[in-house]
């Protein structure tokens, strides 16, 4: 942007901000013009109505905190707050209301009645209730693994083979039918080489099995990924069978 | 230290006499035809011999002897590990114990059967709650004056004390007789202690001595590297959120901040000035080389290759450099760049290569390799080290198991490394040898991992 700007002469530049600033200063002179504060009707009755402001500090508190009322009246004979009862023409109070509270500010005098309000929010601590609708709509953990299973690997490669395709064909379309699910991927690895480059390795694992999720159509902010390298063993046995088990993206319900 | 010796005279040559450049250039293609390389410890030099007294108890009661006990055994022990002493075999020397040069006759040392260049001897005793030590070296072909060295402790009376006491003579020796090279005595080697299904971090002496635990955070924590001040214990552990590189005080004793980010975060690497870590970071998806100052700030990343990225470590003697490993290619193989992630070189030519450490003066790598990994290729992994000059190697551990974390001693005369005779990953343990390959002993039992030894 600056680049370019420089390339004009700098007279046209100046020449378009003082377009651009006139532009602004008009419209805004327009609608000072029309300030409909001094379009109502004039005070014409001889006993000149009160007006009244009532404010808060702070606005919102914990439970038991104290907050300070102050208000301010002018052509009033008498003021009461609800709640509070009379109380002078101008003052401050220091409350401490254990719910949220609306304080009303009513000013009577001769010229009429004026009210103001506000409003102070007391944040009650509430004890956390089981998200019990939340589980129902995750689906249970068993079907969630018959539907969504694991993706295995070839030795040293994080390369989605081609027998992975309807598991995440599946999948995904499981995410499709439960959209309150999430997903953490774990990426696993068989417990030769070594710890380092192995999670690493996961890492790619878990990686591969989360874009070929978000390719089938499953949002991204859904899945997480983990990588367990070879640290956390599906089986410990020393042969093919065992070493292929390890080396997997493995789904499970992200609570 | 090898090549500044060497280097004087190749200036020489060249300034001065053509026919001895040619005569060095000879050499030098002799040399080339070897099979193998110099290390600190194959120099060619012949080791000092050196006789080792047992200390001459200057108080009298049961603690001393525990303790001169424990003085003798760890000298004689720091002496013999050091690699650059053919050492008096204990049924050879003089029957006599001297506590004082007044007490000692030089000449019976140095004829045989002990035949020694140099003596050790001195006086240990507790006085009141403090031990008081007096050690000699001296040079038994020297009649006239045969002193070296005379040094004195004096430290509260314990078991460890004792064992200290002796690791600072010992060092005080070596540095007197290896040419300059700093002892390694006082050194520690952080590592990893296998307890159940968790992983902390724990230290011990350069010789296994005084194990204990560091961290008890309660999972997986993988990776320690001490950093050049000693001040600090970098690593990565496996939180909620997947591995994070984590920060340990030595100095404060606890846990301290270090930046979080998203990804999995591992294999920490100080750089040689303290102020600077690399580490291997997947924030961006794929797992990359990254250099962040050592809270974890301004994270800058180096690599850009499809693949892992892991396992990077500095060049200690210039912070230039960086040697990590990357499976952009297949199979890890080990690589160097500068820090800028310039410069990339490929260092194996095949295999599964991974953790590599980088000697201290800048000249060697040692990492562990399997040359015939593959499903069903009956392969070992082994350490190697690498000469960067020339990519030569030589194998240093043969058939005893898999061996990994290889981890250079200060001192760049030792490594040690992480052994599992049987192939299983809880039957790990720490071992060291000399950097050409011999003398290897264990440090531990089974369900230790990852040593890293400290810069000093």
């Amino acid at each position: 942007m600056i680049a370019v700007q420089i390339k004009f002469p700098r007279a046209l530049v100046l020449v378009a901000t003082f377009v651009a600033l006139g532009a602004v200063t008009g419209c805004h002179k327009k609608a000072s013009g029309v300030n409909p504060s001094t379009l109502g009707p004039a005070p014409a009755a001889p006993a000149t109505a009160p007006t009244a402001t009532i404010t808060a500090d702070p606005l919102a508190i914990d439970l038991g905190q104290s907050v300070v009322l102050n208000w301010r009246s002018q052509n009033a004979t008498s003021v009461t707050i609800d709640g509070i009862g009379d109380v002078n023409l101008n003052g401050t109070q220091t409350v401490s209301p254990s719910n949220s509270t609306n304080f009303h500010l009513t000013a009577k005098g001769d010229g009429g009645t004026a009210e103001a309000n506000v409003r102070v929010t007391v944040r009650v601590p509430v004890a956390p209730t089981a998200p019990a609708p939340a589980v129902a709509d995750m689906g249970s953990e068993a079907a969630f693994h018959q539907n969504v299973k694991d993706i295995f690997f070839d030795y040293d490669s994080y390369d989605l083979r081609p027998d992975a395709a309807s598991s995440v064909a599946g999948a995904a379309a499981y995410l499709a039918a439960h959209p309150s699910i999430k997903v953490v991927i774990g990426g696993y690895c068989d417990d030769r080489g070594s710890a380092e480059y192995n999670l690493a390795l996961g890492e790619n694992r878990a990686n591969a099995a989360r874009t070929a999720l978000v390719s089938a159509g499953v949002p991204a902010s859904r899945l997480r990924v983990i990588s367990y390298g070879k640290e956390k063993q599906f089986c410990t046995e020393e042969d093919e069978s065992c070493w292929q088990q390890n080396r997997r993206a493995q789904f499970s319900l992200d609570r | 230290m090898h090549s500044p010796q060497r280097k004087p005279p190749i200036r020489h040559a060249q300034r001065y006499c053509l026919g001895a450049f040619f005569l060095l250039f000879a050499c030098v293609s002799v040399f080339h035809a070897q099979d193998t390389f110099k290390t600190e410890t194959s120099s060619g030099v012949t080791n000092i011999r050196i006789a080792v007294a047992d200390f001459k108890p200057s108080s009298s009661d049961t603690q001393t002897d525990g303790f001169k006990r424990t003085f003798d055994t760890t000298l004689y022990a720091d002496l013999a590990n050091a690699g650059i002493f053919d050492i008096v075999s204990k049924s050879l020397l003089p029957q006599s114990t001297p506590g004082t040069p007044a007490e000692i006759n030089v000449q019976q040392w140095s004829v045989a059967p002990a035949s020694a260049a140099m003596v050790v001897f001195g006086s240990f005793g507790i006085q009141g709650s403090k031990i008081v030590c007096n050690g000699f070296l001296f040079d038994a072909k020297n009649l006239q004056y045969p002193q070296v060295l005379a040094k004195q402790y004096n430290e509260d009376a314990s078991e460890d004390s004792a064992r200290q006491i002796a690791h600072r003579f010992a060092d005080e020796i070596i540095f007197r007789l290896s040419g300059g090279s700093q002892g390694i005595a006082e050194s520690k080697i952080y590592y990893v202690k296998i307890t159940g299904a968790d992983k902390e971090i724990w230290q011990m002496d350069y010789d296994g001595a005084n194990q204990q635990p560091l961290t008890h955070l309660g999972t997986v924590s993988l990776s320690p590297r001490i950093s050049p001040d000693s001040t600090r214990l970098a690593f990565s552990s496996l939180g909620k959120d997947g591995f994070q590189i984590r920060m340990y005080s030595l100095v404060l004793g606890r846990m301290v901040n270090f930046q979080g980010v998203g990804g999995t975060n591992l294999s920490p690497a100080w750089a040689p000035n303290g102020k600077e870590i690399a580490y291997s970071s997947s924030r961006s998806g794929d797992p990359e080389i990254w250099i962040s100052d050592a809270n974890g700030a301004l994270a800058r990343r180096i690599t850009s290759f499809r693949g892992p990225d892991v396992s990077p470590v500095y060049n200690p003697r210039t912070g230039s450099q960086i040697a990590w490993i990357s499976g952009r290619t297949g199979l890890p193989q080990l690589y160097i760049m500068d820090t800028d992630g310039s410069a990339i070189q490929r260092m194996t030519d095949g295999g599964y290569a991974t953790s590599v450490s980088w000697s201290p003066n800048g000249q060697f790598l040692a990492f562990a390799w399997d040359r015939k990994y593959g499903p069903g290729a009956p392969g070992g992994q082994d350490i190697y080290v690498m000469e960067i000059a020339t990519k030569r190697w030589i194998q240093l551990t043969h058939d005893g198991g898999r061996c990994d974390f290889p981890s250079w001693s200060p001192d760049g005369r030792h490594i040690v490394y992480a052994n599992t005779a049987d192939g299983k990953a809880g039957h790990m343990k720490i071992m060291t040898m000399l950097a050409d390959g011999t003398q290897k002993r264990a440090l531990t039992g089974p369900g230790a991992d990852m040593p890293n030894w400290s810069w000093k």
